[in-house]
C-alpha cells in the first residue's frame, strides 16, 4: 500500500511537473462568440497564427453566460495553462478576484487596463485615435454633411469609440451632423442585427449616408443595411472591408491579434502591467485594401495619414471619453 | 415631429411587429388548445437558421422558408410529443426546446459553414425583396394619402402581408369554424370535447402544428427578409416579448394585433429616440425596452382588466377510467 502511494505519488508529480513545464496558453473569448467577425475573431486569429508560426497549441472557450467568466478562468488556471488570455471589459471583475489566487499564472487581459493586480498583463488600445481617422474619413466621404453611429451595449468603452468618431469628423467638418445611437443595454446588443438595422434605416432617414458600426455580431445588420439603401458603412476592430466590397468604406482596425500573438509568444515570460496600443504602436488604424481602395480619394488617404502623424507627434490631442466620462464632440 | 418622421417610425413599426405578430399568433393557437409555448423563441430561431441555410444552398428564398417551418414543426412535434403525449410539463418541455434551438443552430452553423455559427450572407433570389404594390409610384404625389401608401403599406416583403392576413385569418378559424371551437374547448374543457367523441390529442397536436407552422414563418422572416442570413441568437428575445404580447392581447386574434403593434411601435420608438425629453422629464431608451414587459405586469396585476388564461392551459389531458 504504500509502495504503491510512493508510486502513484511520483508519476503524479512527473505528470505535473512536464505538464507545467510545457504550459500552453489558453484563450478566453468573450460573449460576441469566436467567429463574430470582429473583436474575438480578430484574437482567433492572432491566436491562430501563433499556432502555425510556432507549432504550438492552445486551448480556447466561448463563454456562453456571464456566470462562465470566473469558472474558465479558473480552471484554466487549475488546469496550468499559462499565460490565461481573455478578452473584454467584463472579465475585469472576474480577474480581479481569480489572479490573485493563482499568483505563478500570468494572466492577459485585452480592453482592461484599469486594474490592480500583479500577475495580469493588461492591454487597452487607444480606440478614440483609430476611430478619430475614420471618422474623418466619414466626414470626407459624407455628401449630406450627415454622419452616423451606432454602438453595441451602451458602455464606457463604445462611447469611447464614439467620441472618437466624432472628434475626427467635426476636425473635417465642423458643421458636420453626427447621429449616434446605441443598440441596448445588456449583452443582447452585441447580438441583435435586426435592431442593428432598424437604426441603420433610422440613421438614414435622418440623412445620414456613413455609419460607423461599433456594435459586435450586431454590426453585420448595419453593414448589410446600409450596402441594401446604397450608404457607406464602416466595419470595426477586424478587417470587414470584404464583407460588402465597394460599400465599406472602411475599418477601423484594432489589432487585437497582434496583442493576442505577442501575449502567447511571450508565454509564462509575460510581462505584466499595463500597455496601451495606439497608432504609434500600430495597434489601432484604418484599413485599406482592393475592396474599398475606389472609396478612398488620394486626397482622403493624405489628409488622413497626415493626421495621423500629428496624434503619433501629440500636435492633434483627441480627448479620449475615459478622461472625465464625456465627450467634448457628441452627447450621448 | 414631422410627417415623414412618423412616417418613417411607423414604417419601422410594421417590421418590427411583423415577427412578434406571427409568433404571438402560433402562441395563440397553442395556448388556446391549452398547450402553453415557452417554446416560440427556440422555433423561431431554429426556423431562422435552417430557412437561411437552405435559401444559401439552394438560392431559392422559398425552399429556405419551406426548411424553416420543417424544422420548426419538427420543434414543435417534440413538443407535443413531451407534453401532450407523455404529460411532461409544458413550461419545462418549452425552456428545453429554447436552449435545444439555441445550442443546435450555433453548433450546425458551425460544422456546415464554418463561420462560427453564422450563415454566409444571402444574396438575389435567396431573400425576400419588398413588393411595390400597385400604383405606388404614380400615386405618391398625392398628399398625405400618397406617401402612407407608398411608404407604410407598399414596400414590404411578402411575410409581411402574410402576418397581417393571419389576423382575420385567425380569428375566422377560431370563432367561425367547427376546428375552432373544439380547439378552444379543448383549452377550456378537455373532457366535454372528449365525451362528445372528439380526439382531444389530436387537436392539440393540430394546434401545436401550427404553432410550428406560424414560427417558422416568423423564423424565416427574420434571417431572410430582414436580414440577409442567420447570427446566433438572432431572434434577441422576440419570442418572450410574443408571449408578453399573448398575454396583454388576452389570447384574443384582434388584440394580438393591437398589443404587437403597440410594442413594435415602442421598439421603434426607442430605436429613434434614445432618450426621449417629455420637458420636465427625460425618459431613458432602457425605460422604453422594459415597457412591453412594464406594461404585462400591469395587466397581470389586474389594473386594466384581468387577463385570464384558457383553464385548461398547462395540464396534461388524463381520459378518466
Amino acid at each position: 500500500m504504500t509502495i504503491m502511494k510512493t508510486i502513484l505519488g511520483a508519476a503524479a508529480s512527473v505528470a505535473l511537473a512536464s505538464g507545467a513545464a510545457l504550459a500552453d496558453p489558453a484563450l478566453i473569448f468573450d460573449l460576441g462568440g469566436k467567429f463574430d467577425k470582429s473583436f474575438n475573431e480578430a484574437a482567433f486569429n492572432g491566436a491562430q497564427r501563433w499556432a502555425e508560426e510556432t507549432g504550438g497549441s492552445f486551448n480556447e472557450i466561448e463563454l456562453q453566460s456571464e456566470a462562465q467568466r470566473e469558472q474558465a478562468l479558473r480552471r484554466f488556471a487549475e488546469a496550468g495553462f499559462n499565460p490565461v488570455i481573455t478578452m473584454g471589459f467584463a472579465m475585469a471583475d472576474p480577474l480581479s478576484t481569480v489572479a490573485p489566487d493563482y499568483p505563478d499564472t500570468k494572466f492577459a487581459v485585452v480592453d482592461v487596463t484599469w486594474l490592480d493586480v500583479p500577475n495580469v498583463r493588461q492591454i487597452g488600445f487607444a480606440e478614440h485615435e483609430g476611430s478619430y481617422l475614420v471618422g474623418m474619413l466619414a466626414a470626407m466621404a459624407s455628401e449630406t454633411g450627415t454622419v452616423g453611429f451606432v454602438g453595441g451595449m451602451d458602455v464606457p468603452l463604445i462611447r469611447h469609440f464614439g467620441c472618437g468618431y466624432a472628434q475626427g469628423a467635426k476636425a473635417v467638418n465642423p458643421d458636420i451632423n453626427i447621429v449616434a445611437n446605441m443598440t441596448g443595454t445588456t449583452p443582447a446588443a452585441w447580438n441583435d442585427p435586426v435592431k442593428g438595422s432598424e437604426l441603420t434605416k433610422a440613421q438614414i432617414s435622418q440623412g445620414a449616408d456613413v455609419v460607423y458600426a461599433a456594435a459586435g455580431g450586431t454590426g453585420v445588420g448595419v453593414l448589410q443595411t446600409a450596402a441594401d439603401e446604397g450608404i457607406l458603412s464602416i466595419g470595426v476592430d477586424s478587417n470587414q472591408n470584404h464583407l460588402h466590397p465597394g460599400k465599406v468604406l472602411t475599418s477601423m482596425l484594432k489589432r487585437v491579434d497582434v496583442a493576442v500573438y505577442e501575449a502567447m509568444k511571450a508565454g509564462e515570460d509575460l510581462e505584466t502591467g499595463v500597455f496601451t496600443l495606439g497608432l504609434a504602436e500600430n495597434g489601432v488604424g484604418y484599413a485599406l485594401d482592393e475592396n474599398n481602395a475606389s472609396l478612398i480619394t488620394d486626397e482622403m488617404k493624405a489628409a488622413v495619414d497626415d493626421a495621423r502623424q500629428k496624434i503619433i507627434d501629440g500636435e492633434i490631442n483627441v480627448v479620449s471619453y475615459y478622461e472625465n466620462d464625456s465627450c467634448p464632440a457628441l452627447t450621448f | 415631429m414631422d410627417f415623414a418622421t412618423a412616417l418613417q417610425i411607423l414604417d419601422s413599426t410594421v417590421r418590427l411587429s411583423t415577427p412578434l405578430l406571427l409568433a404571438c399568433l402560433a402562441g395563440l393557437f397553442s395556448e388556446r388548445a391549452g398547450i402553453f409555448d415557452i417554446g416560440l423563441e427556440g422555433k423561431m430561431l431554429m426556423a431562422a437558421f435552417f430557412s437561411a441555410a437552405v435559401a444559401f444552398v439552394t438560392g431559392s428564398v422559398w425552399l429556405g422558408m419551406l426548411a424553416g417551418i420543417a424544422s420548426s414543426m419538427a420543434l414543435s412535434a417534440l413538443h407535443g410529443l413531451a407534453s401532450i403525449t407523455f404529460r411532461g410539463n409544458q413550461l419545462i418541455s418549452g425552456v428545453a426546446i429554447n436552449f435545444l434551438a439555441a445550442g443546435l443552430t450555433v453548433l450546425i452553423a458551425q460544422d456546415w459553414f464554418s463561420q462560427g455559427g453564422r450563415t454566409p450572407s444571402l444574396i438575389g433570389q435567396a431573400r425576400f425583396e419588398p413588393l411595390t404594390l400597385p400604383l405606388a409610384d404614380t400615386l405618391q404625389t398625392v398628399p398625405i394619402l400618397g406617401p402612407l401608401y407608398h411608404e407604410l403599406i407598399s414596400g414590404h416583403t411578402l411575410p409581411v402581408y402574410f402576418a397581417f392576413l393571419c389576423v382575420p385569418a385567425t380569428w375566422w378559424i377560431l370563432y367561425r369554424t367547427r376546428f375552432g371551437l373544439r380547439l378552444r374547448a379543448v383549452g377550456e374543457n378537455p373532457a366535454a370535447v372528449d365525451t362528445a367523441g372528439i380526439s382531444v390529442i389530436g387537436l392539440r397536436y393540430a394546434a401545436v402544428a401550427i404553432c410550428g407552422l406560424l414560427c417558422g414563418i416568423a423564423g424565416a422572416y427574420l434571417a431572410t427578409a430582414l436580414q440577409a442570413g442567420f447570427i446566433k441568437d438572432m431572434t434577441a428575445g422576440r419570442g418572450y416579448i410574443a408571449l408578453a404580447a399573448l398575454i396583454f392581447a388576452k389570447w384574443r386574434p384582434w388584440y394580438a394585433l393591437m398589443s404587437c403593434l403597440l410594442f413594435g411601435f415602442l421598439q421603434a420608438v426607442a430605436l429613434r429616440y434614445q432618450n426621449i425629453d417629455l420637458g420636465p422629464v427625460t425618459l431613458p431608451v432602457q425605460f422604453m425596452d422594459a415597457l412591453p414587459y412594464i406594461l404585462t405586469v400591469v395587466i397581470l396585476a389586474g389594473f386594466v382588466g384581468r387577463a385570464i388564461p384558457p383553464r385548461a392551459g398547462g395540464e396534461p389531458y388524463v381520459k378518466e377510467r
